[in-house]
């Protein structure tokens, strides 16, 4: 027996308890007492639709008005439509499993597709705009220099300090200079410089490609005959190996200039610091690290651009692959680095 | 398969997973005609149309497009030989978000051409101007409607002039006056250029206004997938068709399977 408004507002009051009632009632007759029913919307016809659905059969209808017969009537055919179960897909180990050996798959097909797309660039060099590379060293490189000279002064700070306190106590505080300079130089200069591209310009090229993705620019590019492959990631791929040496560098140099604000706080002149880097560290040291950076903004970049490419349907993929491509670019400069200490070791330089 | 058709569909389906979008779908583009194909929302009609444009590979069947099969297993050398020669318009417009309308439209040409920079705007500005987009050529794709996105997407894929235009939704969304326009711009280049359409829409009187011939696509029509469910002279199939779904499309009612 129902009474008063039958509206979205008042429903959730007596949805469970008319549920239950409405089960409870199975084999038996159901009876919807209608005559006290003042007004009502869709939502309460959907819900003595539904009452009837958990009952089984249709219910008899006592005193309901004309409007609400005819609500009901286009609910039960609503409800009926909407009746199909979707099959419920479970996720296993396999489907797992299948889904990372996809994930691979794609990853090796787009390096494979990244150095087919290098090799036929003589042919397609007309793809390859420069207007659009050099907006791209512009976006990644010259643009986050501000970020990259900040950084690595307070690196050199930091690094100093706080290296400076404890050797201090053994007398040995002027060998600061050499631990920040080689570690700078070799490991931190690149390391950080990948981590600002990852975060800057990795996630950057993913949300682009990806929106482009999204809104069917690829399939158009491709439908052209344009290759996207040779339009939308080799020029930023290009542009983040050639920004990679030079915000190293200068990353190198302001945590030197951090520094040597340290050690001249502790009252070492800067010749002195100066002399101490230059004969301990050797133009080797530079090099290893630029060949490390160019190596890391490669994998970046290119991570970032497959994330991109990857990217799936609508505008939360994007997002989704923002973040992969951020993740991916850090943990692959981590391995990366990894790798180039074992073999810099084995070959002792 | 007749002398004069440029796209030919035999028996093509597609499948997502145990999903069968469609099957058993056949047909013929002639030259110079304006071809549309026509259904409800979900029956697979922009599927049908990236098959046709080589983004989708066909689950079963063949379809040749100038005499090449773009299906078989030498396929994509096939379809990069057959993309030259045909523009396509994607629903959303599809332009490329860095750059301005007129750098949109330009964009093919100084891939494929030869054209110095000043010849390429001047075209790519009367291509504009054809679709009433002239005032807009330094606008960029975010500044502009979705209508005047659409229309932007066919005046590049008209940069190259090609023989084939396929066209997805072009007048989904317009005012019934753009609208009007866009069915006479293609009229009036199938007349002037020779230049054969393929336009997948379901706007009523856009498909009356320029269809010489279509291709009805429909959710229900075999048990287990959609398929077709009719193909012909659309104001014929408006006229004289018995198939249920045929009738209620053309005469706007809800068929009668929906209301029992």
């Amino acid at each position: 027996m129902f009474g008063g408004r039958l509206d979205a507002n008042s429903l959730g009051a007596i949805w469970h308890s008319g549920m239950k009632a409405a089960q409870a009632a199975h084999g038996q007759t159901l009876v919807f007492d209608l005559v006290q029913v003042s007004s009502g919307d869709m939502s309460g016809a959907a819900f003595l639709a539904t009452l009837e659905k958990a009952h089984g059969a249709e219910a008899e209808l006592i005193g309901a008005q004309e409007w609400l017969l005819a609500l009901l009537k286009r609910a039960r055919l609503a409800s009926r439509a909407a009746a199909r179960p979707e099959p419920r897909q479970r996720v296993g180990a396999l489907d797992v499993a299948a889904a990372a050996i996809r994930l691979v798959a794609a990853s090796i097909s787009f390096i494979g597709e990244a150095v087919v797309a290098v090799c036929v660039l003589p042919r397609r060099h007309r793809m390859l705009r420069m207007p659009d590379l050099l907006g791209y060293v512009d976006q990644a490189g010259v643009r986050s220099l501000p970020l990259v000279l900040l950084l690595g002064f307070l690196i050199g700070l930091i690094l100093a300090f706080q290296s400076a306190v404890p050797m201090r106590r053994f007398g040995a505080d002027i060998f600061v200079a050499n631990l920040v300079a080689l570690s700078l130089l070799r490991e931190l200069g690149p390391l950080l410089a990948a981590v600002i591209l990852a975060g800057r310009t990795g996630s950057a090229y993913a949300a682009e490609i990806g929106t482009m993705k999204v809104n069917e620019e690829i399939d158009a590019l491709t439908t052209m005959g344009l290759d996207p492959m040779t339009m939308l990631v080799l020029p930023r791929i290009m542009a983040a190996m050639l920004v990679m040496p030079v915000m190293t560098l200068a990353l190198d140099i302001a945590g030197m200039l951090g520094m040597a604000t340290v050690m001249r706080g502790f009252g070492f002149p800067l010749v002195t610091i100066a002399r101490q880097v230059q004969n301990w560290v050797t133009a080797g040291d530079m090099y290893g690290g630029v060949f490390k950076a160019v190596c890391f903004g490669t994998a970046v970049a290119a991570i970032g651009c497959r994330a991109g490419l990857g990217t799936g349907v609508g505008p939360r993929s994007v997002g989704l692959s923002a973040t992969a491509a951020v993740v991916g670019g850090i943990v692959a400069t981590i391995v990366l680095d990894g790798i180039f200490a074992l073999v810099l070791y084995r070959l002792k330089l | 398969m007749t002398d004069d058709s440029i796209i030919n569909v035999q028996g093509v389906a597609q499948r997502f997973g145990s999903r069968t979008i469609f099957r058993d779908v056949s047909f013929a583009v002639h030259r110079g005609e304006v071809f549309v194909i026509l259904g409800g929302s979900g029956c697979g009609k922009s599927t049908l149309m990236k098959q046709l444009i080589g983004l989708l590979r066909p689950s079963a069947g063949r379809i040749q497009v100038f005499d090449r099969t773009i299906t078989g297993p030498d396929g994509d050398a096939a379809l990069r030989e057959v993309q030259r020669r045909m523009g396509v318009m994607f629903q959303s417009g599809a332009l490329f978000g860095s750059m301005n309308l007129l750098e949109n439209v330009m964009l093919p040409m100084e891939m494929f051409t030869n054209l110095p920079p000043d010849a390429r705007e001047a075209v790519a500005r009367v291509k504009l101007g054809l679709v009433g987009l002239s005032d807009a050529a330094l606008l960029m794709p975010a500044e502009i409607s979705g209508g005047m996105a659409r229309r932007a997407g066919i005046a590049r894929a008209m940069a190259l002039d090609p023989p084939l235009l396929l066209l997805d939704e072009p007048s989904a969304g317009l005012d019934p006056i753009t609208s009007a326009g866009l069915d006479r711009l293609i009229l009036d280049l199938r007349q002037d250029l020779g230049a054969t359409f393929v336009v997948v829409t379901h706007e009523l009187a856009s498909i009356l206004a320029i269809a010489d011939r279509c291709i009805m696509l429909d959710r229900a029509a075999y048990p287990d997938a959609g398929g077709a469910i009719a193909e012909g002279d659309p104001r014929t199939l408006r006229d004289t068709s018995t198939h249920p779904i045929v009738r209620a499309f053309f005469r706007r009612e809800v068929p009668a399977a929906a209301t029992a």
